[in-house]
């Protein structure tokens, strides 16, 4: 055990050319977060209309049990339990991204209007080709992306700016918004009503079908962030200490772009455009570890942990009409900024 | 921030009368502009009634008005182009200089009520109280447009004031599609649970001057014209605003009132116009630009001037979706945006901006 700068960090040495070094309160944090996580997803595999214990339910996932317990866990309710924690985690760590990139922390995916040009894509593939899970998900894809690179582009001059970004951003978020609210009035009210209900970000109806593709994305994509390693925190430091300190400015927030919009994009087209969880998750994390700046691995355990539970919030509180899960965390948005403001002017 | 350009200095050899003069001949130069832009407007009413998705000779359009014989065509004019003119004329007054104040007040050149979420403020309320409490007239759903305002407003400048610094642009702007995005997700929740309000409701999203009968315009006419009496009686004080709040002070002007009055003014305002139209975007940032560019930093003739050229834009625009797309019609809150958005990126490629 050690002390850095006030912090309390654990070292492990192992060997005596390598060791480890855990920040303490990080490492408790994430834990804690995890297993609020994992409780809220033994809940959701419990409850329902086909109501289980605790036991009844591990027992399930470990292979025993009745077989209609296991039918209803492994069948039913894991695929959605795993993807609303992979979901989350990958919101969460497109939004530290983000906001460490932008240095706001109001900076999210839907800054560059990444979620708006997904809506747009799905909304022209319902429109052209009619409904399915791969079209929706394909078109997501498309409109999320190609808005990106064009926010980009359009941001590009010598170098890209956070300020120059957000309001590009912005303007052509207000285009694609009329864009769709144009197309909802096209389509019939059942097409509008439906898109409508992906436009939300809902996790219902999502099997294991989805779960291997999100899964092996996000893996990826996590691979590639901790590749880059300490440069996110850099960059945070501001464009002429990174350069200074011999991080390729452009080169690298480029890269860190396409790492943030991959990880919204994998989740966008699995459940639809969940709002707020890449906002309120980095922050929140950063209150509780009390990190100097933006921290991934506490970012991802806490949007993990938000969309778990508001996922279960979603199914049950209005039991037995499903919300969307979007709705649920739009709700979590509006308090977080409540807590922004009340703390803001506690000061 | 500098809001407005300095004035260049006043040079101290110039003698007094030569100065008068000088100062006669702007407000001379500056009337005349005025005049021209009324000007502007009475023919874009004029186009505004004789053009539209079905063609009607003029002869028609005058016979309308004078020698009235109810033929389809006629009524066309009277009971569709009229309506939605005198509505248009309203809206645009209302979300033009809603803008300008809004502007003016922050201090952020990027004010907009779509960009600070205020459309969406009062979005949320009037789909509260259509999906919830039931209310179709909009005599009585206006009122919830108008706390809409005030909440969203009152919101977006807590929280982008809140902290070190200070209200920047750029904080502001982020507070308000943020914010924007909270208030317009939860009225999308309350369109999920009420599906009757969701189809109510995604015709008036867009922000369409179709459709709506005379009574809307009338509706809202007392209340746009309150906000206008209340802008321009706050102009002289915004005029000091705009120089900082400790200058202001110190010059005599009343910050508090006046930031309330000017509240007051974008509330009746955007509220009026977003409950009867639905929520357009972006006049109210592209006409206090360009009114800014042609008059200078005086609150009191950019505000005039907004008063009349905010009504030219979106009746243009409204002529525009009216003529691109027929038999269709494009809503005018589609025309703006499309208008607009690449207005504010050109803006903000521009060279010195990053340094706001």
């Amino acid at each position: 055990m050690s002390v850095d700068f006030g912090r309390r960090v654990l070292v492990l040495r192992p060997h005596r050319a390598a060791s480890v070094r855990f920040p303490v309160r990080p490492a408790l944090v994430c834990l804690v977060l995890v297993l609020v996580a994992l409780a809220a997803g033994m809940l959701a595999l419990g409850t329902g209309e086909f109501t289980l214990t605790p036991s009844q339910v591990l027992a399930a996932l470990s292979g025993e049990g009745t077989r209609a317990a296991r039918l209803v866990v492994v069948d039913w309710r894991l695929p959605r339990v795993l993807l609303a924690l992979v979901i989350g985690a990958a919101l969460g760590l497109a939004g530290a991204v983000f906001q460490a990139l932008t240095r706001n922390p109001l900076g999210s995916p839907d800054v560059i209007g990444f979620s708006t040009g997904a809506y747009t894509g799905v909304l022209i593939a319902t429109v052209l080709f009619g409904n399915g899970y791969y079209l929706v998900a394909a078109g997501a894809l498309a409109g999320g992306l190609a808005t990106a690179v064009a926010v980009y582009l359009l941001a590009f001059k010598r170098g890209v700016q956070g300020f120059r970004l957000i309001i590009v951003g912005i303007a052509v978020s207000a285009m694609l918004v009329s864009v769709n609210q144009w197309f909802i009035i096209k389509v019939d009210l059942q097409a509008a009503f439906a898109a409508m209900l992906w436009g939300q970000g809902s996790l219902n109806g999502l099997g294991w079908a989805q779960v291997t593709p999100v899964v092996v994305t996000v893996g990826v994509l996590c691979l590639l962030l901790i590749g880059y390693g300490p440069r996110l925190a850099l960059l945070e430091m501001g464009e002429d200490a990174a350069a200074a300190l011999g991080v390729r400015v452009e080169r690298t927030r480029l890269a860190y772009l396409v790492i943030g919009v991959g990880l919204t994009a994998v989740a966008t087209a699995a459940a639809g455009p969940i709002s707020f969880v890449a906002l309120a998750a980095p922050q929140l994390a950063q209150r509780l570890t009390r990190t100097p700046g933006i921290a991934l691995l506490p970012s991802a355990a806490m949007g993990a942990c938000l969309l778990m539970i508001s996922d279960f919030l979603a199914q049950r509180a209005f039991a037995p009409t499903q919300l969307p899960v979007g709705v649920v965390t739009v709700s979590v948005g509006g308090i977080y900024f409540v807590w922004l403001l009340v703390r803001q002017a506690r000061r | 921030m500098v809001l407005t350009r300095t004035p260049a200095p006043a040079r101290p050899a110039a003698p007094a009368t030569a100065r008068a003069a000088g100062i006669a001949a702007t407000r001379a130069r500056r009337g005349a502009g005025l005049a021209v832009c009324l000007a502007v407007l009475a023919l874009v009413c004029l186009l505004s009634i004789a053009l539209g998705t079905r063609n009607i000779a003029l002869g028609t359009v005058w016979d309308a008005f004078f020698h009235y014989t109810d033929t389809d065509d006629q009524s066309i004019v009277r009971d569709l182009r009229v309506p939605r003119t005198v509505l248009g004329l309203l809206a645009g007054v209302a979300f033009g200089l809603s803008g300008a104040v809004i502007q003016a007040v922050t201090r952020n050149p990027l004010a907009d009520t779509q960009i600070l979420g205020i459309n969406a403020g009062a979005g949320l309320f009037v789909v509260f109280a259509v999906g919830v409490l039931g209310l179709t007239s909009l005599a009585q759903y206006m009122w919830f447009g108008f706390a809409g305002v005030a909440f969203a407003l009152t919101l977006v400048y807590l929280l982008g004031s809140a902290g070190r610094g200070g209200a920047t642009p750029i904080r502001l702007t982020l507070a308000g599609v943020a914010l924007g995005a909270v208030m317009d997700g939860l009225a999308g929740g309350i369109r999920l649970i009420r599906p009757r309000a969701f189809d109510y409701l995604r015709f008036w999203d867009v922000g369409s001057l179709a459709g709506r009968p005379l009574d809307v315009a009338t509706t809202i006419l007392p209340f746009v014209l309150a906000g206008v009496a209340l802008a321009l009686i706050v102009a002289r004080s915004l005029n000091a605003v705009a120089l900082g709040d400790d200058l202001a002070r110190t010059l005599g002007a009343r910050i508090g009132v006046t930031r309330v009055l000017a509240t007051v003014s974008v509330m009746l305002l955007a509220g009026a116009a977003t409950a009867a139209v639905g929520p357009i975007g972006f006049v109210g940032l592209m006409v206090p630009h360009v009114v800014r560019w042609i008059v200078g930093p005086d609150q009191r003739w950019i505000f005039g001037y907004t008063v009349v050229c905010g009504p030219v834009l979106l009746l243009l625009a409204d002529i525009v979706g009216r003529l691109v797309v027929r038999p269709g019609e494009l809503r005018v809150g589609v025309v703006t945006a499309f208008i607009g958005a690449p207005v504010l990126i050109w803006w903000v490629r521009r060279a010195r901006v990053s340094a706001l």
